[in-house]
């Protein structure tokens, strides 16, 4: 069991605050393995807060990130899957389940890991499945005026994944799983 | 043995020992004394007997032994003994021995005090007799004590300080048996037991001796006594010698009164009625004047305690929370600017305790005498003392809710709003520079009011004031403070609704209005890249409220930040990404103005300095020429003539490669641009046929098998994915399934 949590677009301290305080007391350090971050957090101090909760952090660059090195696209190996993250402002249409497949093919990735337009979305398609975490801090979005703050977690455990969305509405913090099993032949070895 | 006791060469510390060996020994004296049948003798003879002892001292001690016995015996009234005694003491002048045998005194006569209860009380002994008798010895060991200190020069006199300081529980002591005394009352207290004991320290005009009496007077009697006689105690505070730390003393005073009216809410209404504050203020005023040469700490150290003891007694009194810091900022304007680090850290002490305990700033906010306080700081104290305040909104998650008092409250931040006369900016660290100006940022959000007019106000003041903060600031404030506009541009367009026929001062195209200068601001930095992206955010929140004119003028505000100020190459890619991305999903624009701005776009796409960058951003502009929840805007010619025009970008690219490198590069380019057939191929778009896509396929493996081409495992695993996507398509059947048949593999 590898857990592997998945968040961005917090856009601290241009459109928010902080991170909500409900989330900030589940979020501990030592509980999680791995970090992915789609991007635009956008100050280092946000970048320290995620390393103090898990050394192996990979962030990818957000169009308002004040560190410009970030890269543009990164694929890591967790257990059986072949993951990437890419913050999504550079695929266009902005939120286009198409095009970000088209992404996940280059990449040729099981989980596509992307962000920018703020809305929580697990889809899973013929090459794999693509997640938005959404934004840890329901910051302000030109997509949608209803933005709840949001984050995902991720259970690898052989060949299943189970995600875990978690979702402020309203004050409570609210749950919803999903689970994605993949078949080994898929993949050619690389 | 006793005999002993007449040295003078033993420290005091020595002679303690000495003594208390002698007590041991002296209370199997008492015990033998106590038994007549042992030794003959009727006490009363032995109480004379003993007088003919020799030397004075060890006749003393003798005398005050067979007096406890005495006393005990009820021979005699416990007063007449007790009084005898004490004044046979007088005997003994030098200052050790006589307190030590005083001490003797004091021991053996506790318990045979005539107090109420005691089984010593009657017609020849009453409580007062009891307190006179203590009172007595009190006051002559005092006076014994004192005059230590009179003896010898410089280092020597050190010494003896420190050696003196050793005795003086030996003369409180006596303070702790009046207040155990049953039969001394608040009545008692006030006009006998207080009044004598003041005038004693008082009197004794000693420095260490008033120090130590008064704090003693304090810890021992309890604070309903302190209360009620405040007026007494604080009167003698004036009349202490100068050198006295009496602000230590008083501190410890109003501590102790602080932690009294925590214990209960019952004991409130006492103070109120003893006008305590009134009266603690007074006094410290008082202090603070006559002791001309008090150095900046001590007083506002006197505040503080001040402070808390008014923050604790009396929490909702604002005014008398504001009085004392009104004192603090008179007696800090007769000083120049602190320069005492203690003193300073006495000042921000002063200013934190009312964060800390109202946590709501606004209470603080309403203190006018607080902003005063924070301008005699100096220009980094200061600045510390702002982030603590933004730290404490922060932190209670406080909303501040009027303009004005958003007024107020950068009025007390305005260190790190801008540069104050006097501080040197160069010299600021660059990391704690970004820090505050990202809490200031973060303060922005806090900002915020439900009524559209008041949170128009607030933005207002908000931009008056990060305005002046120039160049340096405004690339941290200014998103903030357009976010807060653009939430407020929301919510009216939630709201659109009736409105009333007078002037409605807050509307979005005021908003609107606003955001452009606001964005404008920027352009004194230069910051170009945050400016294009807050004038395209501004764009989309325009497309909402349908207002096009808007969304065009913020789009050309876009366009000519490109074209004149964003030269890096990087940059301007992630510029394109936005600029067609906000294009491709704006609904508002008439075709004109659609074409005009997509024209563009496609334009700066194609120019974009390398090769593999053009190709991409020209493919992507394809989109803007066919939008899925529109109607109309489904071009199916002038997305193919973007595919092809990527196309010759990409074929391009591969010559080039060829040429400079002396092979072709990775076919990726080609495969991205296979996608995108398919994804319009998919969506209905008549003129990529089946045939098309072939043909791309071919032209695909053709360049893979190329002498030229590199071998590439990413382009192959990608082209592989697409080509298992279009068998995927093929299998479902359907509409799509026939479709996707008509490519022929």
């Amino acid at each position: 069991m590898v857990l592997v949590l998945a968040i961005g677009d917090l856009h601290i301290p241009h459109r928010a605050p902080d991170l909500p305080p409900k989330f900030k007391s589940m979020l501990v350090p030592g509980k999680i393995q791995h970090i992915i971050c789609t991007g635009n957090l956008c100050i280092k101090e946000v970048h320290d807060y995620f390393k103090s909760l898990c050394p192996d952090l990979h962030v990818t660059r957000g169009e308002c990130d004040e560190d410009s090195r970030y890269p543009e696209n990164k694929t890591l190996t967790i257990g059986q899957f072949k993951l990437g993250i890419c913050h999504g402002h550079q695929v266009i249409p902005w939120g286009d389940l198409d095009s970000l497949a088209m992404l996940q093919r280059q990449l040729d990735v099981d989980i596509l890991v992307t962000g920018h337009t703020h809305q929580f979305k697990a889809y899973k398609h013929e090459g794999g499945v693509v997640i938005n975490p959404g934004s840890a801090t329901g910051a302000y979005s030109s997509f949608t005026y209803d933005v709840n703050p949001s984050f995902v977690l991720m259970d690898i455990d052989g060949l299943r994944v189970v995600v875990y969305v978690y979702e402020l509405i309203d004050g409570e913090v609210k749950v919803d799983k999903i689970d994605f099993k993949k078949t080994s032949t898929t993949r050619s070895a690389h | 043995m006793l005999s002993e006791l007449r040295t003078s060469k033993l420290s005091p510390h020595k002679y303690y020992d000495l003594y208390m060996r002698a007590f041991d020994e002296l209370r199997k004296l008492e015990i033998f004394f106590k038994d007549e049948g042992k030794h003959g003798v009727s006490v009363v003879d032995l109480y004379e007997l003993v007088q003919h002892a020799g030397n004075i001292l060890p006749r003393l001690y003798l005398l005050c032994t067979v007096g406890s016995v005495y006393i005990k015996s009820k021979e005699a009234p416990a007063k007449e003994v007790l009084k005898d005694l004490v004044e046979m003491c007088h005997a003994v002048q030098h200052p050790l021995r006589g307190l030590f045998v005083r001490s003797y005194l004091a021991q053996i006569s506790r318990d045979k005090l005539p107090d109420i209860g005691s089984e010593y009380e009657g017609d020849d002994g009453t409580v007062m007799d009891a307190v006179e008798f203590v009172l007595q010895n009190f006051t002559e060991m005092n006076k014994l004590w004192v005059r230590m200190q009179h003896q010898g020069p410089g280092r020597v006199r050190e010494k003896q300080e420190k050696e003196r300081n050793e005795l003086r529980d030996l003369v409180g002591k006596n303070l702790h048996v009046l207040s155990q005394i049953e039969g001394v009352d608040l009545e008692m207290y006030k006009e006998t037991v207080l009044p004598r004991v003041l005038e004693q320290v008082v009197n004794c005009k000693d420095d260490l001796s008033q120090y130590y009496l008064m704090d003693c007077i304090i810890q021992v009697f309890p604070d309903e006594y302190h209360l009620q006689t405040l007026e007494t105690l604080l009167g003698a505070c004036p009349q202490l010698q100068p050198t006295v730390d009496i602000k230590t003393v008083l501190s410890r005073l109003m501590d102790r009164l602080s932690n009294y009216a925590a214990s209960s809410a019952d004991v409130l209404p006492e103070f109120l009625q003893v006008e305590a504050f009134g009266k603690l203020s007074n006094a410290i005023g008082k202090v603070i004047e006559t002791q001309v040469d008090m150095p900046a700490v001590g007083a506002i150290t006197l505040y503080v305690s001040l402070l808390t003891f008014t923050l604790r007694v009396h929490p909702d009194r604002l005014d008398y929370v504001d009085l004392v810091l009104g004192a603090c900022v008179k007696k800090l304007s007769n000083i120049p600017k602190l320069d005492d680090s203690r003193a300073t850290k006495q000042v921000v002490a002063l200013l934190s305790a009312p964060l800390e305990k109202y946590n709501d700033i606004v209470t603080a906010l309403t203190l006018s005498n607080y902003p005063r306080v924070m301008d005699h700081l100096d220009n980094g104290t200061n600045k510390v003392m702002a982030m603590v305040i933004i730290q404490s909104i922060m932190k209670n998650n406080t909303c501040i809710s009027t303009a004005d008092k958003v007024e107020v409250l950068f009025e007390l931040i305005k260190g790190l709003i801008k540069d104050m006369d006097g501080s040197d900016v160069d010299e600021l660290d660059e990391d704690d520079f970004k820090d505050e100006q990202n809490s200031v940022a973060r303060l922005i959000h806090m900002l915020y009011n439900n009524e559209p007019e008041e949170m128009l106000k607030i933005i207002c003041t908000v931009r008056k004031h990060t305005m002046a903060g120039g160049p340096k600031r405004l690339p941290f404030t200014v998103p903030s403070l357009v976010f807060s506009a653009l939430r407020l541009v929301r919510q009216l367009q939630g709201q659109e609704g009736d409105i009333v026929g007078e002037e409605v001062p807050a509307t979005p195209k005021k908003i609107f209005q606003l955001l452009t200068q606001i964005i404008e601001d920027l352009s004194t930095v230069p910051s170009p890249e945050l400016a294009l992206r807050l004038s395209l955010q501004c764009a989309e929140a325009a497309n909402d409220g349908d207002l096009e004119h808007v969304a065009y003028e913020f789009f050309t505000q876009a366009f000519v930040l490109y074209e004149e100020e964003i030269a890096d190459s990087k940059a301007q890619v992630t510029a394109i990404h936005l600029i067609v991305g906000t294009l491709q999903r704006m609904n508002v624009f008439g075709v004109e103005n659609r074409d005009t701005l997509t024209h563009k776009a496609t334009g700066y796409s194609a120019r974009l300095l390398k090769k593999p960058d053009q190709c991409r951003a020209v493919y992507a502009c394809s989109h803007l020429f066919w939008v899925d929840d529109q109607d109309g805007v489904k071009d199916g010619e002038r997305v193919l003539l973007c595919l092809k025009r990527a196309l010759r970008i990409a074929n391009a690219a591969q010559q080039m490669a060829n040429v400079a490198r002396g092979s072709s590069g990775p076919v990726t380019l080609f495969v991205e641009i296979l996608n995108k057939y398919l994804y319009f191929f998919e969506k209905g778009n008549q003129q990529i046929t089946g045939a098309a896509i072939q043909g791309l396929i071919e032209l695909i493996n053709t360049e893979k098998q190329s002498d030229s081409a590199t071998p590439d495992s990413a382009s192959d695993a990608f082209l592989a994915s697409t080509m298992r996507y279009i068998q995927f398509q093929r299998q479902k059947g359907g509409i799509m399934g026939e479709k996707f048949e008509s490519i022929k593999l």
